[in-house]
């Protein structure tokens, strides 16, 4: 088991992680009558892989949204950087340093990759509509530093050929990846990824997987992801979240997760006689 | 040709005599100009010559730092940017010899050539590059240190042998101490000091390294440089691999001779794009891109409206007209002119800026046969399309095609400075200033490509036309043999002229000690098959199109127009088609009758066929065949078929009489 008490470890591939910088405490979900997640509590670390992982349904998707401040739980709270986070729109929460992608591609369909990119700043955009409009004063030095940042993202995620594309007309891929660049755009701490491989082939998720790596290892971003596919899961992260049926069943390192005798269960099914 | 030993021609004394040199000289006398673009972060970014001459400086220093060696070899690997080109040059510069690499050979065939060069530095362009690097030291001698360029992915790295570029810079930058070390080194260049070692890519056995020195690439450079009037204000686009030697001649040589910019694409992928906003003037492109681009352009025009479509065919029958009449300088009525200045508004002005072509002065092609219909296509919009000859022995240029001299069936006259003869057997040879020192540590295969005197063997077979001077390449020298009546066969020459009809895919010609030729035709399915689709011909499967009549008789056209194209040519007449049937299965590399990269076995298919021979030769009108087949998951079948034997009608030539009765 890894230390939990002291302030950080350190992973096999030599990466420094560092204190708790979100925690769940006792959350419970419920919608109407049903219990989405029960009574779960896990921690996240600064700069580490977290992968929240099990099968359909088990509460994976809205776990991720208490995190993004889409659903407030009804019971348990939110601890974000050591202090408790009250009730949130998701656009405060944004404005705090989390930014995600969607399971469902949530893209400007009819806009360019760069116009996508560029709306990943707009937490980053203090001058006034009419200023912006008419691209003058601190307007203009405003949109030429975001810009910039813009152009990096889209260099470091080797999508400049498609800079001036409609997004309406990229392959699925390609999308997943403009996503990625809009949520990193916007600089976020902590980055969530809602199934960023679904749907991929194995070309494409190993792209991905790269890309992850590589955000996490050049900005230091702390990420979260949901993930079905097992394998790029235990190769990706650091530590497993496991759930089912709304319940944590496990969490660890890959490899603890791997052994647990619940989580093979879960998965592949045990016969209950 | 006289007894001068072109190997001691000496530049006058106050001339640049490396390529530092010439750095040294653009710095000083037009600091100022681009020297480098490179497309970064959406920005083209630029440097002009002085700040590359600082750049350079401070490389070859850091290398120094590193403990770099005279004579030392320095591998360089990674995709065109203005940093890797420095980093040959800091190489050179520094007493060392750059090494550049294919970008996209595997880790043993990296290990190979670092092993053979004994490099102990390498530069490598991003993370990719240096895990190659990595996998070929396993079992090899170690590399000292990599020098990479971008860190992305690489900070986890151990960093006891691994430096960033701009540390190494950094580093050079603070070590003025070295400043003195550096000047001595950078004096010791000569004109036979190493400029470059260029592996030959190897499609026969292992890579050779082919040592070039300043003598070779200056004098190639400057040689080529007045043939097309290359100008300061030129612009090239540096896209090819950087391990081959014409990059390295129009990157380096000619930029460093003449001063013009080289710009670098932002990423492959980018090229067509980058190609557009920088529009070159000096171009160079393998016939495949030429095309691939055609191409594109044709199918976004089939689907164009109608008016569209109307005005452009009118516009391209017109310009193939006339255009080519305009480059060459040749009389052109008033109407004509008119007519040329009105499409050239509509069609043809927005089109080759559609293909980044606005502004190129001087465009060539070389590394193999381009279809006539391909280059007429270029040349009607105006493009100054020329073929040249040549290879990485010889720092590229062997022959080379003048203006108004452009003919698609010719490689053109001699590059200044350069002597052809042609062998017993119909081999090229050529001396020139630019003809390689030796194969890096491999005297045999030197003397065996170079004799004492300095003439190469190419390995091609040619002849010189006796009325313009052009050399025509032929064939592989050693696929070339002799007909029964003593003349030159070339099968190569006349398989490429069938070749470029759309509906044959292959063509495989026979005749070697043979009183006349024959030849086996593969239709191409998807452009035949669309044929009988519009003529409303059905047809179930391959062998039955390939033996359908309207087929044979379109095919038995094109094989008499290439018959009247090769009777022109007095030395090649008698290798005229006078047989021929279309083989009813399609050649595969799975049935071996061809290589992977889809070159005729001709040995394997003429065992394997053996009975179809027979039949072109002796006579018969039509002849039935079993030929064994591998399918897709490995199995092996039999296809049996009929095939129908054509006598084809030749032109006036004694030696093609009709069949044996």
């Amino acid at each position: 088991m890894l230390d939990q008490s002291t302030g950080g470890y350190t992973t096999a591939d030599g990466r420094k992680i560092g204190d708790v910088v979100m925690e769940m405490r006792g959350i419970t979900l419920r919608f109407g009558g049903v219990e989405a997640i029960k009574d779960i509590s896990f921690d996240v670390r600064e700069g580490e892989i977290r992968a929240i992982i099990g099968p359909n349904g088990a509460g994976k998707s809205s776990m991720l949204n208490v995190i993004s401040g889409f659903y407030h739980p009804q019971e348990g709270e939110v601890l974000y950087k050591g202090s408790k986070r009250p009730p949130m729109k998701p656009y405060q929460v944004a404005r705090q340093g989390i930014a995600r992608t969607f399971q469902n591609i949530a893209l400007f369909e009819g806009m360019s990759v760069l116009d996508n990119v560029m709306t990943g700043r707009l937490n980053h955009m203090k001058t006034g509509f009419f200023a912006q409009g008419l691209w003058w004063g601190k307007a203009e030095a405003e949109e030429t530093k975001n810009r910039a940042k813009a152009e990096e993202i889209i260099d470091f995620l080797e999508i400049q050929a498609i800079r001036k594309t409609p997004v309406g007309r990229l392959p699925y891929g390609l999308k997943k990846r403009v996503e990625l660049a809009r949520a990193l755009a916007a600089e976020p701490q902590i980055l969530l990824l809602d199934e960023p491989m679904a749907g991929m082939n194995v070309e494409e998720k190993e792209d991905m997987s790269r890309f992850i790596l590589d955000v996490n290892d050049e900005f230091g971003t702390t990420i979260v992801l949901i993930e079905h596919d097992m394998g790029v899961v235990m190769d990706l992260s650091d530590r497993v979240v496991v759930m089912d049926y709304g319940k944590k069943i496990g969490d660890g390192t890959p490899d603890e997760v791997r052994n647990n005798q619940e989580v093979i269960d879960a998965y592949l099914g045990v016969s209950h006689d | 040709m006289g007894g001068l030993d072109l190997a001691d021609i000496q530049p006058s004394p106050d001339a640049p005599q490396s390529v530092p040199a010439l750095l040294r000289r653009n710095a000083s006398q037009f600091g100022s100009s681009p020297a480098y673009r490179e497309k970064e972060f959406g920005i083209w970014q630029s440097w002009t010559w002085a700040e590359t001459a600082d750049e350079i400086e401070a490389l070859a220093l850091g290398m120094l730092v590193l403990g770099l060696n005279r004579g030392d070899h320095v591998a360089v690997i990674g995709r065109n940017r203005p940093a890797l080109y420095w980093s040959m040059v800091a190489v050179e510069m520094a007493g060392g010899v750059p090494v550049p690499l294919y970008q996209d050979a595997v880790s043993e065939e990296m290990a190979y050539v670092l092993d053979h060069c004994g490099a102990r530095f390498v530069v490598a362009g991003d993370q990719e590059q240096v895990d190659k690097v990595i996998d070929a030291q396993e079992n090899g001698p170690g590399i000292e240190h990599t020098i990479y360029l971008d860190p992305r992915g690489l900070r986890k790295y151990d960093h006891a042998r691994l430096s960033s570029f701009a540390d190494v810079q950094a580093k050079g930058r603070a070590a003025t101490e070295l400043k003195a070390e550096l000047a001595t080194r950078e004096g010791e260049l000569t004109y036979d000091s190493t400029c470059v070692m260029l592996y030959t890519s190897g499609t026969t056995g292992k890579p050779k390294g082919v040592v070039l020195s300043n003598r070779n690439i200056i004098e190639a450079s400057k040689s080529s440089s007045e043939f097309d009037h290359l100008r300061r204000d030129d612009e090239v686009l540096a896209y090819l691999p950087m391990a081959w030697v014409g990059d390295f001649i129009f990157s380096i040589g000619q930029a460093y001779w003449t001063g013009f910019c080289v710009n670098c694409p932002e990423s492959a992928d980018t090229m067509m794009t980058d190609l557009r906003e920088i529009g070159p003037t000096y171009f160079f492109a393998p016939p495949r891109v030429f095309e691939n681009l055609l191409t594109s352009v044709m199918i976004r025009m089939e689907d164009a409206g109608r008016f569209k479509k109307k005005l452009f065919d009118r516009a391209m029958a017109r310009a193939k007209e006339i255009g080519p009449k305009i480059l060459d300088g040749k009389p052109v009525t008033g109407a004509e002119k008119l007519a040329y200045a009105f499409d050239r508004a509509m069609v043809i002005g927005p089109l080759k800026n559609t293909l980044g072509m606005s502004r190129v002065r001087v465009g060539y092609t070389a590394g193999e046969a381009i279809g006539p219909e391909i280059f007429d296509f270029y040349r009607a919009l105006g493009i100054n399309l020329k073929q040249l000859y040549g290879q990485t022995e010889a720092s590229v240029f062997i022959t080379q095609q003048p203006d108004s001299e452009v003919r698609p069936d010719t490689v053109g006259v001699p590059s200044p400075g350069v002597e052809l003869k042609i062998g017993d057997n119909g081999e090229v040879f050529y001396r020139s200033p630019g003809t390689f020192v030796e194969y890096f540590k491999n005297p045999e295969s030197t003397a065996d490509t170079k004799d004492p005197e300095g003439w190469v063997a190419t390995g091609d077979a040619g002849f010189i036309e006796e009325d313009t001077g052009h050399l025509r390449i032929l064939d592989r020298a050693k696929d070339v043999g002799k007909t029964a009546a003593g003349g030159l066969f070339a099968p190569k020459y006349v398989e490429n002229k069938l070749k470029f009809y759309p509906d044959i895919l292959e063509a495989v010609v026979f005749g070697n000690e043979r009183e006349f030729c024959t030849a086996f035709i593969n239709i191409d399915l998807t452009a035949v098959g669309n044929w009988a689709e519009r003529n409303n011909i059905a047809y179930a499967s391959y062998q039955e199109l390939a033996g359908h009549p309207d087929v044979l008789a379109s095919l038995q056209g094109h094989v008499e127009a290439v018959n009247r194209s090769i009777a022109e040519d007095p030395m090649l007449a008698h290798c005229q088609i006078a047989r021929f049937l279309v083989l009813h299965k399609e050649l595969d590399a799975d049935d071996g009758e061809l290589t992977r990269t889809r070159k005729v076995r001709r040995r394997i298919i003429e065992e394997k066929f053996g009975d179809l021979i027979e039949a072109l030769y002796d006579g018969s009108t039509e002849k039935y065949t079993e030929t064994e087949v591998t399918y897709e998951d490995g199995r092996k079948g039999k296809i049996s078929a009929t095939l129908e034997i054509r006598d084809a009608a030749t032109v006036g030539v004694e030696t093609a009489q009709m069949a044996a009765e």
